[in-house]
């Protein structure tokens, strides 16, 4: 008896002390430094609130929240739609195993350059004298370029979308490959048209799929400050960006503290839509 | 060459340099000195305007030792320098950073008598006049934080006290980068940057202690309000200033805003943007790919910034004295002929005579047209016979400053009210 438990911690422990060392000291450490006081090049030891009380009482950090919140909101649901189709095509319409693997690792593909390259693409194409716009001129879709496609929401959902999708299609594609098929010729035999069985039969079956994707694509969008700065062009600013500026003006602690609102807010969040699916039956 | 005067060892060069330096120790023997300096190491950081592979590899062939460079954006190399003293033994940093790192205590200052040229070095750095009659600009004048007490001071003296914060290497005057080919009509003010004739079609660079300065020039332009002191605004004058350019933000005016150089240089080549804050090499870099590019010349003058090096507090023995050689090697005009090529300024123009040809002295300095087509030090034409630089000579240049970069009393404020304006 002893020696298994002795076995158990032992078995435990990297893990734990992994965690322990690179995920919870460093956030006990932002969290200890959120109170503390910055001058111009230095901070100091303190137990102040001067950083909340600025951040919870700014009109900027609330316009920055809900701005953030919407870039969150609408990529989750392109994310969501584009990644739901293409993995349920991959699973229910491509009937071998071999073409599914193929066409899985075709979306992979522009994965194998930098993130920043592929959203740094898109601003010549998009831009004034860009692809997008001549191409659309020449077609005599319009007559003048259309300035909204770069430097805008429009652009920084766009690299968004295109950065996210595919961490929302390999959940709903895993979950979805799970489904006893026999499932769906039951529907079929009891007289469901297509769309009931998509509704009643797939969809629910592929929520802990869809769940597992959202909080990948809601903590990806929440935290990303790079692409909000290249794409709308510096104009628009997210909860990164904030903690950036202060980072690069040495505001730590007022960095810090707007890092732990940013992380109540992503965990409250994550919390809720957990009440709503058990991700464990995933796992 | 001079060579260095004392021997004397400090840990860490004994440390590297291992078998030699025992060697040394035992024979103090010039012969073995020469051993000695190859092994000796200066880290060097700074933004990436003149932290140049060229100039170490220059180093190392002149001197005999290394210098490890490392760039930096302006943000960083504060935010290095006041923090981490121990990771450098030069800084190569703009002398508004100075103002807030050198009450750190992370830098020492260089005695002016073991520098070579000093008293060739120009006015602007050591009593704020280029020439005699020239008026102070606002700002942070490098002069008004070139100086300080004593050895160990923190504070600034307004006076030559001998005792240098940063030896100055490299500066320029500033203005606005325009399109002329898609502007067709000469461009006079700083005002023209909210000019609604150019809405989408401007920029300015977010970073905000050079970008207020950009808005101040602009708003006196405008004749909305004249600063008392544009370097150092008070609270109402930033919420004034920024007042204007929020209401012109969300009237569309910016196409984007800039924080590196390369961004700046997209905007304008794409035709993005026609008319924006612009820094020299970048208008260089637009116009090498063919596309007119002006830095052009305004009536209310230009923003200037200057930048320096400073040694690390921690610094001493043989490597200080490597230092001070490598400072006086740096003023002696290879690498301001270097810069100047470039298009910037050295603060000892006259020795930098000696690496330049007379045509681009004639170009680069006084103004002139180019006899031939003019290149950069990368061997890169930049400029074809005829051709007369932006804003014509050093003296017409630097004589028409009217603000320096600066950092106010009030910047955290005003870097508050930036943030406003950026997610406005």
């Amino acid at each position: 008896m002893r020696k298994t438990s002795i076995t158990g911690w032992l078995l435990a422990s990297p893990l734990s002390l992994i965690l322990l060392v690179f995920l919870a000291a460093p956030i006990a450490m932002i969290v200890v430094v959120s109170f503390w006081g910055a001058t111009e090049w230095a901070i100091y030891p303190a137990f102040e609130f001067e950083n909340y009380e600025f951040l919870l009482t700014s009109s900027v950090t609330s316009r920055v929240f809900l701005n953030t919140f919407k870039y969150a909101a609408i990529t989750w649901a392109c994310t969501l739609v584009i990644g739901f189709t293409v993995a349920y095509y991959l699973a229910f319409h491509i009937r071998t195993l071999t073409w599914q693997i193929v066409l899985f690792l075709l979306c992979t593909i522009p994965f194998l350059t930098s993130n920043i390259i592929r959203m740094i693409s898109w601003i010549p194409f998009l831009g004034r004298n860009g692809l997008a716009n001549s191409a659309l001129i020449s077609w005599g879709v319009i007559d003048e370029p259309v300035e909204w496609l770069l430097f805008s929401d429009f652009s920084v959902i766009l690299a968004f979308v295109h950065l996210y999708t595919l961490f929302m299609v390999v959940p709903i594609f895993n979950t979805m490959m799970r489904i006893d098929k026999s499932l769906i010729e039951a529907a079929a035999d009891a007289g469901a048209s297509g769309w009931q069985t998509l509704w009643q039969v797939i969809v629910p079956l592929t929520k802990p799929g869809i769940m597992i994707g959202t909080i990948f694509v809601l903590a990806l969008v929440m935290g990303d400050f790079i692409t909000v700065r290249f794409m709308s062009g510096s104009q628009s600013a997210n909860v990164g960006r904030m903690i950036q500026n202060d980072i690069a003006l040495l505001q730590y602690p007022s960095a810090s503290a707007t890092a732990v609102i940013l992380l109540v807010t992503v965990l409250l969040l994550i919390g809720t839509l957990l009440r709503f699916v058990d991700i464990r039956k995933e796992l | 060459m001079t060579t260095i005067s004392k021997i004397r060892y400090s840990r860490r060069s004994m440390l590297k340099a291992g078998g030699a330096a025992v060697a040394a120790a035992a024979l103090p023997a010039p012969m073995v000195w020469g051993q000695e300096t190859k092994n000796i190491t200066l880290r060097q950081f700074g933004t990436g305007v003149s932290n140049l592979n060229e100039v170490a590899m220059k180093v190392k062939e002149d001197l005999g030792f290394t210098l490890e460079m490392t760039a930096l954006d302006s943000d960083s190399v504060t935010q290095r320098a006041a923090t981490q003293p121990d990771s450098f033994d030069i800084a190569d940093i703009e002398y508004w950073i100075c103002k807030k790192v050198w009450p750190t205590g992370n830098l020492q200052a260089m005695d002016t008598s073991k520098i070579a040229n000093y008293d060739k070095i120009v006015g602007t750095f050591r009593s704020g006049k280029l020439t005699p009659e020239s008026v102070i600009a606002q700002g942070t004048a490098p002069h008004t934080v070139g100086f300080t007490s004593g050895q160990n001071g923190k504070d600034f003296v307004q006076e030559e006290s001998g005792w240098m914060t940063l030896i100055p290497t490299i500066y320029n005057a500033d203005t606005l980068g325009i399109r002329p080919d898609l502007i067709g009509r000469p461009i006079n003010n700083w005002s023209e940057l909210l000019n609604p004739e150019f809405k989408g079609k401007a920029s300015i660079l977010d970073i905000s202690s050079i970008g207020i300065m950009d808005m101040a020039m602009v708003v006196e332009s405008m004749g909305e309000y004249k600063y008392p002191d544009k370097g150092n605004m008070t609270k109402e004058e930033i919420d004034l200033t920024l007042g204007i350019f929020t209401e012109a933000k969300k009237a569309g005016q910016f196409r984007a805003f800039w924080k590196s150089f390369d961004e700046s240089v997209n905007l304008m080549a794409s035709g993005e943007v026609v008319i924006q804050s612009m820094w020299s090499p970048a208008i260089t870099a637009v116009r090498s790919q063919g596309i007119p590019c002006v830095y052009q010349p305004l009536e209310e003058g230009y923003r200037s910034w200057g930048g320096g090096i400073g040694l690390s507090a921690s610094l001493s023995g043989m490597e200080l004295d490597a230092a001070y050689e490598y400072i006086n090697w740096y003023l002696s005009g290879w690498v301001g002929g270097f810069l100047m090529r470039q298009g910037y300024y050295s603060a000892v123009p006259e020795t930098s005579k000696n690496f330049m040809s007379e045509d681009e002295w004639g170009f680069w300095f006084e103004g002139k047209p180019a006899q031939g087509d003019i290149a950069n030090p990368f061997g890169k034409v930049m400029e074809k016979a005829g051709a007369v630089r932006d804003g014509g000579s050093f003296y017409d240049r630097m004589g028409a400053v009217a603000c320096w970069n600066a950092v106010m009393d009030e910047n955290q404020y005003m870097v508050r009210k930036w943030n406003e304006f950026i997610a406005a």
